[in-house]
């Protein structure tokens, strides 16, 4: 698989703190990654550095095949950090412009990314007098206006109203859908759950984790079971090894299971025991618990 | 380069406030000078022509011409100490890093434009001075007419110096006001570089030399008053005038010195930041 960005060890220290701490990974080409973590778990810095405008401590970072200077890599990376950041007294289509000139594109490709974005009717319009759902869907356009190798966001739908959130979402999606590497920085989990395929999960600067989003926990999800004699079933429960963990609730068991079991099976081996259940769902934690628990302890 | 100065120059002249103050910058210069040339009738009283003085003759006029109208320099000062602290108020400053400019690409832009910009004040100060040169002049004969033309080069080399002590300090700072207050503050601190050095060599004529080598004073230095020399061409007998107004190459090269340094510094600075 051809390798877009490698990471290994980075370390950035500011003063006493440490941001990114002995920090690696690998993204590659066609897939949609998350870097997830709490506010202040060092996903920007991590971005910042890759992105030539905070200075590492110690590691190293490699673009493309290692041969490319970090200068000419960017040419061929789209990036928002943060905040979208133009000059206020230009226009859209004026700021799209210098961005053309500095990343030496085609002016040709302003209005088509535009179109994309749906501020082509702006375009004369001054950044100033933009809404911030417009000026980040402006800084994505800018982001694409090289047909990037990879698009690099820093929490895109920060501070949006349900709509711009909705609209910014939706567009990753469709931009993903055409092959389009992403590298998506959030703390918001819905968001990489339904547009990522792969996660790492930073916390105080450290990697938790980093994979596929459903290999992340090697659980094999739980039951939530109720019955009329609900003693005779927990204790039916603790009987098998096949349960883990076994909790009440009102009424509501959570049974967690230790080997791969499907809820057909289940209600059968139950119902052959004399249990007849009155609730019976099968889940796996949702990415949202999963990360709780992987930055809890 | 022109890619770089292409740059700076929509980032500069699409924005009304810079557009003012370019104007202002070079268009004042020029104006005071076309109107100092022109006869002044006061009410019939009396008129004042400035050119009967004779400071508009061959080869006096640079000297003057450049003199004054680097006094119109702090108008651009005020571009390009905006120009970099609106990079940072914008923040545009890390996304054009981002999208790909380097960090030297990104000082190089500024200072082009700064050496852009001085060259098109020299042309137009010494095409404005040739002209009413041409017609005040006692004497028009080739020699004469290109004789001191190197306070031309002079002029150039203080514009650049100056703007870029400038981008250096904006740099520092990152704010518009604290930079333009930090030149005022350059100045008084030449001033106690100036007392320590009397202190120490007890002379004040040694003070001057070793002022000589500060920023401010080696800019202001580079073009000497040229009010004295006025005053020799009226009263040629007073010998105790006389006074060293030539442009010498070490003035020159003490001032490309600190443009170099002050241009390496901002680069130092910008690689060393985190942003």
């Amino acid at each position: 698989m051809e390798t877009i960005l490698t990471i290994t060890n980075l370390t950035k220290k500011f003063g006493f703190l440490t941001a990114v701490k002995d920090l690696s990974f690998t993204i590659n080409k066609g897939n949609v990654y998350g870097i997830l973590g709490p506010n202040g778990s060092g996903k920007s810095t991590t971005l910042g550095i890759v992105l030539n405008v905070v200075n590492k401590t110690s590691g190293n970072f490699e673009w493309f095949d290692g041969n490319t200077s970090t200068h000419d890599a960017l040419k061929k990376v789209g990036a928002i950090i943060e905040r979208p950041n133009f000059y206020p007294y230009m226009t859209a289509y004026q700021n799209l412009k210098l961005v053309c000139k500095i990343k030496g594109v085609d002016f040709s490709k302003i209005d088509e990314k535009l179109e994309l974005v749906k501020l082509l009717d702006r375009k004369d319009s001054k950044f100033q007098t933009f809404s911030l759902g417009m000026k980040q869907r402006l800084a994505i356009a800018s982001a694409l206006l090289n047909d990037p190798e990879i698009l690099i966001l820093d929490e895109p739908t920060n501070g949006l109203d349900p709509q711009g959130i909705h609209q910014i979402r939706s567009l990753i999606q469709l931009i993903a859908s055409q092959g389009t590497t992403i590298l998506l920085a959030s703390h918001l989990l819905d968001e990489v759950e339904k547009v990522c395929t792969h996660v790492v999960i930073l916390r105080k600067g450290e990697k938790l984790y980093s994979g596929p989003v459903d290999e992340m926990i090697s659980s094999h999800g739980f039951l939530e079971l109720k019955a009329e004699d609900t003693n005779k079933l927990m204790t039916f429960l603790e009987s098998k090894k096949m349960f883990g963990k076994i909790k009440v609730e009102d009424g509501l068991i959570t049974a967690f299971l230790d080997e791969p079991m499907d809820a057909k099976s289940v209600n059968k081996l139950l119902f052959d025991n004399g249990i007849v259940l009155t609730h019976l769902v099968k889940r796996k934690e949702s990415l949202e618990e999963q990360f709780l628990q992987l930055t809890d302890n | 380069m022109l890619r770089l100065v292409n740059l700076e120059l929509q980032k500069l002249l699409l924005s009304r406030t810079n557009k003012i103050l370019i104007f202002i910058s070079f268009i004042l210069p020029f104006t005071v000078l076309v109107l100092s040339s022109i006869k002044i009738n006061f009410f019939g009283f009396f008129t004042l022509e400035l050119g009967e003085l004779g400071i508009f003759n061959f080869p006096l006029i640079w000297h003057i011409t450049t003199f004054f109208a680097s006094y119109f320099k702090f108008f651009f000062a005020i571009v390009v100490v905006s120009m970099i602290g609106n990079e940072y108020s914008n923040k545009t400053i890390k996304q054009n890093l981002i999208d790909g400019l380097s960090k030297k690409e990104f000082i190089l832009s500024k200072f082009y434009t700064i050496v852009f910009f001085s060259l098109f004040a020299t042309v137009l100060i010494a095409v404005a001075s040739f002209i009413i040169g041409m017609y005040y002049s006692s004497y028009t004969e080739a020699s004469i007419i290109f004789r001191e033309t190197e306070f031309l080069l002079a002029y150039f080399i203080k514009l650049v110096g100056f703007f870029t002590l400038c981008l250096f300090f904006a740099m520092l700072l990152r704010r518009s006001a604290f930079a333009l207050a930090f030149l005022f503050v350059l100045y008084i601190v030449e001033w106690l570089v100036f007392w320590g050095a009397y202190e120490i060599f007890g002379s004040s004529e040694t003070a001057f030399k070793v002022k000589n080598f500060m920023p401010l004073e080696s800019m202001y230095k580079l073009i000497d008053q040229p009010i004295q020399r006025i005053m020799m061409t009226k009263f040629p007998g007073k010998e105790d005038l006389a006074y060293d107004y030539a442009v010498h190459w070490y003035e020159i090269a003490i001032v490309l010195g600190w443009t170099a340094i002050f241009v390496f510094l901002s680069l130092r600075l910008l690689k060393k930041r985190d942003l």
